[in-house]
């Protein structure tokens, strides 16, 4: 089981890249209009 | 050659809001609005597109929070322009506070410490699925302790991170000298934690870090869902408010400017636009025209302004220019009264105890104390302190208010999706409790038991239909389109002119036609009757008449009659004319009813009947229905109902019927009754399973076990609400 000293701190690191993420998200407002995002990926014109 | 003119939605005044804008970072200048009017996203993208089409601008509206974000390269007054064209689409636009950015702060926050509890205990479980499933002699100690420690690296900063939201709300309360239930919570993660921690440097069997980052993430959850909810009855009322911001025109010495409608003060003269909203209390100075205070009174149908009529801040003027004087500064205006009663009724509202906390206030510090006894104990009889604090820890898990902490939300939740399932939305969940314990319902009549659209009912010939819905095609007014309705053929082409406050005029067939009011072109001698009425005057003929009724809802009086059976006084309290309301009260049995209520009188006899010791349920829709709402013990509001009143109450139903009420109503006794059977539950389990680790018999390990067995008990005990028959 020697491979999980190296396998655990990999998967943490990737876990906390999607943590990263999410706040990074959140920090870019990507959450503050839930309804008129889902509507606008539905436009024809852009 | 035909000269068309078009149809012209009525020209926008001419608005400065250059003192609202705020220079951006990247130079230009920017405005937030509040956009009324959008009904779906394609309002939104229309306004978009025409502003965005601009040279140097861009716009980004905000279908969630009704606002729009306009920024544009160039002076300040551009913006005007700007705005001015977006309003010819047929929106209107009021400068926005920003007062909103505090309780969206607040959500992102929770929305962070949700997602790192989620991150930890996800990775965690991982953990302890093979911790869990192993014995040591097939894991090894060294991969043991290896998980123990990722655990605990991931536990740690997760935890005080993520906890912040209960670790302050128990540290407030604890400096006041009082517990509430975030004290046990934060309690219980926290020695999970510690306990934990130490376990694991000292090479031991057993932690508990997926149970700490577990509960945690999953409180979390709940409190960013009711946050959120809360945060949507806030906006509304927020939303109310900005429509008193703005600008408005007034005239000045002959000359007319524009002002911030928060500037307006008595005497002034406000002159009103056609289509424009009245800012202001005040008395019509000169003009004629129709105004819509559906807003105000709750009615569907346009009152008649002359000079001397009063009106009021919130009514819309719909066919010509009005100049009023204005009687009181806009913020003593009704509508600000309006506002201010519902905040302070949802402020009392949330001093409502819920018998959850109740229970915690005595529960919490009987647990504390035990655990403290019991570590005591065992110190005293000689164990070594490591044992004595496990059993302590043991005891205090074993105590923590799990099957007690669900035993009201999540009948709250079974509740809630029943409601749902029958076309209810339920807004709190503590609504059920207080609902549960009514003795009496207020109703409101237009839109509440009656449908809220005039429903044409003489049965008048089809070719007079024809005309007169010919005619009423090209008018807005409530009576025109329920008679546009009522005709599916074909219509016939007439030139119509509106004549403000009277009615339509046009000329077939060479003869002039008129559809409107009695006094103008219906027939003064006929007998008058208090039935909503339009007349039709053809040139040489006699004239027409056409009857309306706002039709009862198909199962009011059932409701009633069902109501009553079970004891419940009922009342209706309206702001219609009296003749009118008594003609209802004839059809569905009530004896207990007021008409011509104004907002305040509405609040003012809930406030009475609450004192006399009874609990109120209110029913209602109109916007002078939302303190009465917000005031009432609990509250419900058909979905036809605008969005403030929605947002007042706290269960809103779909659909034509009224029989949701009595449904709702069943199915909130049925859950206060699972609630109590829940609690005898989890005290029986604590009962047995309490004194078993106080006297050491129970490892941490059963104690966990046993804390999720309860949970689930109390939870398939909730699931029983969807299999008993509530009607």
């Amino acid at each position: 089981m020697d491979v999980l000293l190296y396998l655990i701190p990999l998967a943490m690191c990737l876990a906390i890249l999607a943590l990263a993420g999410f706040f990074w998200a959140l920090r870019n407002d990507q959450f503050d209009d839930p309804k008129g995002n889902a509507e606008r990926i539905l436009r024809d014109d852009d | 050659m035909s000269i068309v003119t078009a149809k012209t939605t009525p020209a926008a005044p001419h608005v400065d809001l250059s003192s609202y804008v705020t220079p951006q970072d990247d130079g230009k200048n920017a405005l937030t609005l509040t956009v009324d009017g959008m009904h779906c996203a394609s309002c939104a993208w229309r306004i978009e597109s025409a502003l965005n089409n601009e040279p140097d601008v861009k716009a980004r509206v905000n279908l969630t929070t009704n606002r729009m974000v306009l920024a544009w390269n160039g002076a300040k007054e551009r913006g005007n322009e700007l705005v001015a064209k977006a309003t010819e689409l047929g929106f209107t636009f009021s400068p926005s506070d920003l007062v909103q950015s505090g309780n969206v702060s607040e959500e992102k926050f929770l929305l962070r410490c949700i997602a790192v509890a989620g991150f930890a205990s996800g990775n965690i479980m991982l953990f302890s699925l093979g911790l869990w499933f192993a014995t040591q002699a097939s894991m090894g100690i060294g991969t043991r302790d290896l998980m123990h420690w990722a655990s605990a690296i991931i536990a740690l900063p997760a935890i005080v991170y993520a906890g912040r939201p209960y670790f302050s709300s128990a540290w407030n309360a604890l400096r006041h000298f009082h517990t509430n239930m975030d004290v046990p919570i934060s309690l219980a993660i926290t020695l999970a934690a510690a306990m934990s921690l130490f376990e694991t440097l000292r090479h031991g069997a057993y932690v508990y870090f997926d149970s700490s980052t577990m509960l945690l993430f999953l409180l979390l959850v709940g409190r960013y869902l009711d946050k959120k909810a809360r945060g949507k009855a806030r906006a509304a009322a927020q939303d109310l408010l900005s429509m008193m911001q703005g600008v408005a025109t007034i005239r000045e010495d002959n000359k007319t400017r524009t002002l911030p409608i928060r500037d307006i003060m008595p005497e002034m003269t406000l002159l009103v636009a056609s289509g424009e909203k009245i800012a202001a209390d005040g008395i019509v100075s000169s003009g004629v025209s129709d105004v819509d205070t559906s807003l105000i009174t709750g009615e569907t149908v346009p009152q008649r302004a002359t000079p001397g009529q009063k009106l009021f801040a919130g009514m819309i003027n719909m066919s010509a220019p009005l100049e009023i004087t204005v009687s009181k500064a806009s913020d003593q205006s009704l509508l600000a009264d309006i506002v201010r009663l519902m905040e302070n009724a949802e402020q009392g509202q949330a001093r409502y105890i819920q018998l959850a906390d109740k229970v915690a206030g005595y529960y919490t510090p009987v647990v504390h104390v035990l655990a403290l006894v019991t570590f005591l104990s065992w110190l005293y009889l000689g164990i070594a302190w490591q044992k004595a604090l496990l059993i302590a820890t043991t005891v205090l898990i074993i105590t923590c208010p799990c099957a007690l902490g669900l035993a009201v939300p999540v009948v709250q939740v079974v509740a809630s999706s029943l409601l749902f399932r029958k076309a209810m939305l339920l807004k709190s969940g503590n609504a059920l409790e207080r609902l549960a314990t009514v003795d009496t319902v207020v109703f409101d009549k237009t839109g509440t038991l009656t449908l809220g659209q005039p429903k044409l009912t003489s049965g008048n010939n089809l070719q007079d239909v024809q005309l007169a819905a010919s005619l009423a095609a090209h008018s807005k007014h409530p009576l025109s389109r329920s008679i546009h309705n009522a005709w599916n053929g074909e219509l016939v082409k007439v030139d119509v002119q509106e004549e403000p406050g009277d009615g339509l005029s046009a000329t077939y067939n060479g003869k002039r036609v008129r559809l409107g009011r009695r006094d103008w072109c219906g027939d003064m001698n006929s007998p008058k009757d208090d039935q909503l009425e339009l007349w039709l005057n053809v040139e040489g003929e006699k004239p027409i008449r056409f009857i309306f009724s706002d039709a009862l809802r198909p199962d009011a009086a059932e409701l009633i009659r069902k109501l009553k059976s079970e004891h419940l006084h009922i009342v209706l309290l309206s702001g219609d004319r009296e003749p009118v309301v008594r003609r209802t009260v004839e059809q569905i049995d009530i004896t207990d009813y007021a008409a011509q209520i104004t907002p305040m009188q509405k609040t003012e006899h809930i406030g009475t009947l609450k004192a006399k010791g009874r609990k109120v349920l209110m029913v209602g829709d109109g916007l002078n229905d939302a303190p009465a709402l917000a005031s009432a013990d609990v509250s419900m509001s058909p979905s036809s109902a605008i969005d403030i009143t929605q947002n007042a109450a706290d269960i809103v139903f779909q659909g034509e019927r009224l029989s949701p009420v009595l449904e709702a109503i069943h199915t909130a006794r049925a859950s206060v009754r699972l609630v109590k059977q829940n609690f005898v539950l989890s005290f029986l389990y604590n009962i047995t399973a309490v004194p078993l680790a106080i006297m050491g018999e129970v490892t941490p390990l059963i104690a966990a076990i046993a804390m999720s067995s309860s949970s689930i008990i109390v939870i398939l005990n909730a699931l029983r609400l969807n299999r008993l028959k509530l009607n």
